[in-house]
Order: structure tokens, then C-alpha cells, then sequence
């Protein structure tokens, strides 16, 4: 049984082909990691696994399911888990709620008994909050929890969309350049952290990074890509060395 | 400054954080109780009325202020409300049934109001609810048989179990329980996964859908609850008036709804009870100013819609965050005096969002 694998993907706006057949399997316990310069498609691919665009080729499949046309909330409760590249948080509220609404797709509740807020919603909301704060200790936010979003600093806004990821209790967790705009402190603390991720929690890592060390220090497999084709796969350092990666990198 | 040492999740999720909030509304609750006693007839029925526009209010601050959907056409439920209350009424159904059947009736329609509203966002949803409005009065003023047209016809006193409530004192005490009860709800919902999953969606609609949330099912939800809101405002103000015409339900009244949250402030049930005590305060006040102004303008028929729309404007400029939000930077004012750096409140906008994706 494959874990997660995508099979001749491919996703065109207009006669623009951005994904043109990339095919991969990723393994349970991995980190997977892809790479390509600005506009190769990561992001795409991202966005098409997520289910936010429709696939105009190919087949994803998840856990022996075929994902490519379920919509992008089922997706999410089938127990994949995504962060974006550009922050997507709910600003005005606390970082406490952000991580909250990572636990909805364990809520069984709805309107008339949340409105009534029965015993049984209350113990639920105190279930979620236990592994909310799980994860808070786990991603060291606690000076953070009751502060809204927007009064954040941006190293702290990338932390709080892996943990409201990770309080999904997710089995795959798709990182968009989780990376961008840290300080190698905090690039340093990442690489512990996506380790961590795999090791102890059991999550499945895809990651789309730029910073090279990062990526040769955390991933198991790298497929590089550019203008939505695949270059290579492999180990890191095997990919990081390929000629062809470095050509579509530097452009010589 | 009182700092809230927190010992337990309990504490984040009860309705009151402390004894010493839990006493403060204790207070309010005990004045509001007592307020016949206090209070002459004519003030009570403007509380009465404050109590009405609370209960829509809070429908409407749900939709646009947690939710996000901008709405001009509530005063078509606050008018499906009414009538269909009054026509149940009229078929000898007690007021118990008939009032959340009201309410009910106008959920149905923000049922189908919101499906189709699904695809529209910002402006162009305000511009579609808008002409649904529209069409709903059209419907009151041709539908005869059951609104009686452009006559319309008088209400009956509301009675519960056989006792006429037909007193001022006995007409707030049931505005006075519906507006609490309709409150307590719409702060559990928001405690609760239902009242996240909208201000999630609200925030990023995106995001919100890559956590499980189905914007669908969540939106028209939202409409419908908000329209079984103002169905009720309507109910209580169709006894309030005492009589039913469709020119009570103009565009008019979907705007003083909307003003109501916007001067109350976004995003915040207290702002709904702030906007409320406003727009019943709101024509009092004008007519203080009308005798301030030179006659010529003073005389003008509209100057009351022109006023609206001068505080409307204000407020946005220079108080986004409504009375509600004055109502915070007092109290943080105080408890961190001498302190206070007007900074604090200044939003800055800081980061790039990504681009929107449909």
C-alpha cells in the first residue's frame, strides 16, 4: 500500500501548463521535500493536492483513496493538513481560537446543541483544548496564546500555522515554505521541529522549501521541478548535486 | 491593573472570566429586572424598544460582524417575521408556537436567500440582498389575503397563557427574555465550533476550508440563523407597533440594521447592545440638532436619511471599531493608567496576505 502518491499530474490555466505529468510517491513517516525555482509549480502542486484547483490530468491518492475530486473540507478530515506560503491565519482572533478551529474537523457538533452549549459540547471543547495546548508546549507559543493574530510578530505567525496544522492530528502535513522570512535562529528550531514532527508525532512531512540547507538537513526525498516539470528525484544530496537542478537554478 | 490567573480551560470557556465581571452583569441584570419599578411607562417602552432592535441586531451581527457577509436586505426577514406572526396569529396559534414559528418561517427564506448568495461576496452581495428586499415588500403589498396590502391591519395584544400582555410592563418582561435568551445563544454559538468556524471563515475563507470547514453549509447557516433573528425582531415589533403596514419595511430598516452594527462596533455582541441603545436614541438626538440648524435645513423632508449617512461615514473614518471599541480604549485607558500610549490601538498593516485564490 502506497501512503500518498500523485500520478501524472497535471493543471493547465488556459493554455498555460503549470503541472505538466508529476508523478511521486511519498512514504509514511517521510520527509518529502520539493524543490524548484520561483513559478516551477510547488505551490500549485500544493494547492492542487489541498483540492483548492481541480486537477486537469492525473490521479491523487491518499491512504489507497483517490483524492482527486474530493472537496477541499473532506480532504481535511480525511487527514491532510496544509500551512500556506503567505500566512493564512484569522487575524482578529486569539492565537488560542486559530489553533481551535485546527481541531473542527474532530467537532461532531451543530448549531442548536453549540448554540445550547450542552455537556457534551462544553467536555468536547475541553478535550480539543488539551490538545491544543499539547501543542503549544510542543511549539513553545505559550507567551503567545492570548494574544490576536495581527498583533504578531511574522516568525511567530509562521509557528502558528504549523501548530493550527498540527492540532488537526493530521497524517500528511503539507508545509509551504515554512522557512520564509525566519531568522537562522528560527530556521534552526524548524529543522528540530520537522524532525520532531515525523519522529515523535508520526506525521508524513511534504515540504516545498528554498533554503537548501534546511532541506538537505531534514528531508529523506527531494524531487526537484521547473516550469512544472520534473528534473529529479532522489536522496538530498543527489538531487542537490544533479547538473540539471543547478542549470534551472542558476539558469546556465 | 487586574491581572486573571488562570488555573483552569474552564476559565476560557465560561461566559464570565472572574467573580468580579460575573457581579457586574449580576448588577445589570438585577436593573433590567427592576426597571418597571423605576422607570416611567414611556421610558420602559423606549427600553422595550432598545431590547427589540438588540434581538435583530445580534442576528445581524452574527451574519455581517462574525461572518463576514454584508447583508441590505434584513429588513425583509424583520417583515416576514411580522407578518407571519401575525398571521398565525390571527389563526388562533399561541403566541409560544407562533413566535419561533415566525422565526422559522423567515430562516427558511435565509435559507434559500443564502444559497444563491453563496457565489457573491462583499459589494455585489450587499447589491443582491438588497433587491431581494425589494421584491420580499412587493410581495407584502400585492399578497393581500395574508398582509392585507397597503392597508395593512392592526395587531393583537400579545397574551401568554391566557393573560393578556397588553401593559408596557408586562410587553417588556417578554422583549426582556427573548432579547437574554437570543444573547446567551448567540454567545455559546461563538464559544463553541459553530462561531469558529465563521470567524474563520470570515478572516480567510481559504484557510477556513483547509481545516474541514464547509463554507457552504457554515454560510447559509449563518444567514439562516440571522434571518431567524431579525424574524423575531420582527415578531416583538409587530406588538410594539401594533400595526402591520409594508412601508415599515423599507430599505430604510435594513440600513438602520446595518448601521447598527457598524456604529456598534464589528465583530463584538456588546457592540450589538451599543448599536441598539444608538439607533433608538438616534432620532431623539436629531431632533435636538434640528433645532440647532438654520431653518432651511432644518425643514429639508430627508434630513434624517442625510444625517444617517454623515455618522455612518464618521464612524468609519474615525472610529472603525464603533462605539464598542471607544467602549475598550476607555477601559484599557484606565487600567494601565498613567500608561496609556495611544499607539496601542493603531493598526498597522504589515504583511502581505496571499493573493485570493477565487
Amino acid at each position: 500500500m502506497t501512503f500518498f502518491s500523485v500520478s501524472d499530474l497535471g493543471m493547465s490555466f488556459g493554455g498555460n501548463k503549470v503541472v505538466d505529468r508529476v508523478g511521486f510517491e511519498v512514504s509514511q513517516g517521510e520527509v518529502f521535500a520539493l524543490i524548484g525555482p520561483n513559478g516551477a509549480g510547488k505551490t500549485t502542486i500544493f494547492n492542487l493536492i489541498s483540492r483548492i484547483y481541480d486537477a486537469t490530468e492525473g490521479v491523487l491518492t491518499f491512504r489507497d483513496q483517490d483524492i482527486t475530486r474530493v472537496p477541499a473540507h473532506r480532504v481535511a478530515r480525511l487527514g491532510i493538513a496544509r500551512t500556506f506560503q503567505n500566512i493564512e491565519l484569522f487575524e482578529n482572533a486569539t492565537l488560542l481560537r486559530n489553533l481551535l478551529v485546527g481541531r473542527h474537523v474532530h467537532s461532531r457538533s451543530n448549531l442548536l446543541s453549540d448554540g445550547l452549549f450542552t455537556r457534551g459540547v462544553r467536555d468536547a471543547e475541553l478535550r480539543h483544548r488539551e490538545k491544543v495546548e499539547d501543542v503549544i508546549d510542543f511549539l513553545d507559543l505559550q507567551r503567545f496564546r492570548d494574544k490576536p493574530i495581527r498583533d504578531l510578530p511574522y516568525g511567530v505567525r509562521k509557528v502558528t500555522e504549523i501548530a493550527r496544522a498540527l492540532c488537526m492530528e493530521p497524517a500528511l502535513i503539507l508545509l509551504d515554505e515554512p522557512s520564509s522570512g525566519l531568522n537562522p535562529e528560527e530556521t534552526e528550531d524548524l529543522a528540530f521541529w520537522i524532525h520532531d514532527i515525523t519522529k515523535l508525532r508520526g506525521i508524513t512531512v511534504l515540504l516545498v522549501e528554498h533554503d537548501m540547507r534546511l532541506v538537505s538537513e531534514v528531508s529523506d526525498t527531494v524531487l526537484a521541478i521547473n516550469s512544472g516539470r520534473m528534473l529529479a528525484i532522489g536522496k538530498p544530496d543527489e538531487v542537490l548535486n544533479d547538473p540539471e537542478v543547478a542549470r534551472a537554478y542558476l539558469g546556465a | 491593573m487586574r491581572i486573571l490567573f488562570k488555573t483552569d480551560y474552564l476559565i476560557d470557556v465560561r461566559w464570565f472570566a472572574d467573580r468580579f465581571t460575573m457581579l457586574w452583569y449580576g448588577a445589570l441584570l438585577l436593573l433590567l429586572a427592576g426597571a418597571p419599578a423605576l422607570m416611567s411607562h414611556y421610558l420602559l417602552g423606549e427600553v422595550s424598544l432598545v431590547l427589540i432592535w438588540l434581538v435583530g441586531g445580534l442576528g445581524m451581527m452574527l451574519l455581517t460582524g462574525f461572518t463576514g457577509q454584508v447583508s441590505l436586505g434584513h429588513a425583509a426577514f424583520v417583515g416576514i417575521g411580522a407578518y407571519a406572526h401575525a398571521y398565525l396569529l390571527k389563526l388562533g396559534v399561541p403566541l409560544l408556537v407562533s413566535m419561533p414559528l415566525a422565526g422559522l418561517i423567515a430562516a427558511l427564506v435565509g435559507v434559500m436567500v443564502g444559497i444563491p448568495a453563496l457565489r457573491l461576496h462583499g459589494m455585489y452581495l450587499a447589491i443582491a440582498t438588497l433587491s431581494m428586499a425589494t421584491i420580499v415588500e412587493q410581495v407584502f403589498v400585492r399578497w393581500e389575503s395574508v398582509t392585507g396590502g397597503f392597508s395593512g391591519f392592526a395587531m393583537p395584544a400579545p397574551s401568554l397563557f391566557g393573560q393578556a400582555l397588553d401593559g408596557p410592563i408586562g410587553f417588556y418582561y417578554l422583549c426582556l427574555c427573548i432579547a437574554l435568551g437570543l444573547f446567551a445563544f448567540a454567545v455559546n454559538l461563538l464559544r463553541a465550533p459553530t462561531g469558529r468556524a465563521w470567524i474563520a471563515l470570515r478572516d480567510s475563507e481559504i484557510a477556513a476550508q483547509s481545516m474541514g470547514v464547509h463554507l457552504a453549509s457554515a454560510k447559509v447557516s449563518a444567514f439562516a440563523l440571522s434571518a431567524f433573528y431579525c424574524g423575531i425582531m420582527g415578531a416583538l415589533f409587530a406588538h410594539k407597533v401594533g400595526f402591520l403596514a409594508p412601508d415599515a419595511f423599507s430599505p430604510t430598516l435594513s440600513i438602520q440594521l446595518l448601521m447598527l452594527v457598524l456604529v456598534g462596533g464589528m465583530g463584538s455582541l456588546h457592540g450589538a447592545v451599543f448599536g441598539a441603545i444608538f439607533i433608538v436614541m438616534l432620532p431623539t438626538g436629531l431632533s435636538f440638532v434640528r433645532d440647532w440648524l438654520p431653518q432651511s435645513i432644518a425643514r429639508q423632508p430627508s434630513l434624517e436619511v442625510g444625517l444617517y449617512g454623515l455618522l455612518l461615514a464618521m464612524f468609519v473614518l474615525f472610529e472603525p471599531l464603533g462605539i464598542n471599541g471607544r467602549w475598550e480604549k476607555i477601559k484599557y485607558f484606565f487600567s494601565v493608567f498613567p500608561m496609556y500610549k495611544r499607539a496601542t490601538f493603531v493598526r498597522q498593516k504589515a504583511y502581505m496576505r496571499s493573493e485570493r485564490l477565487r
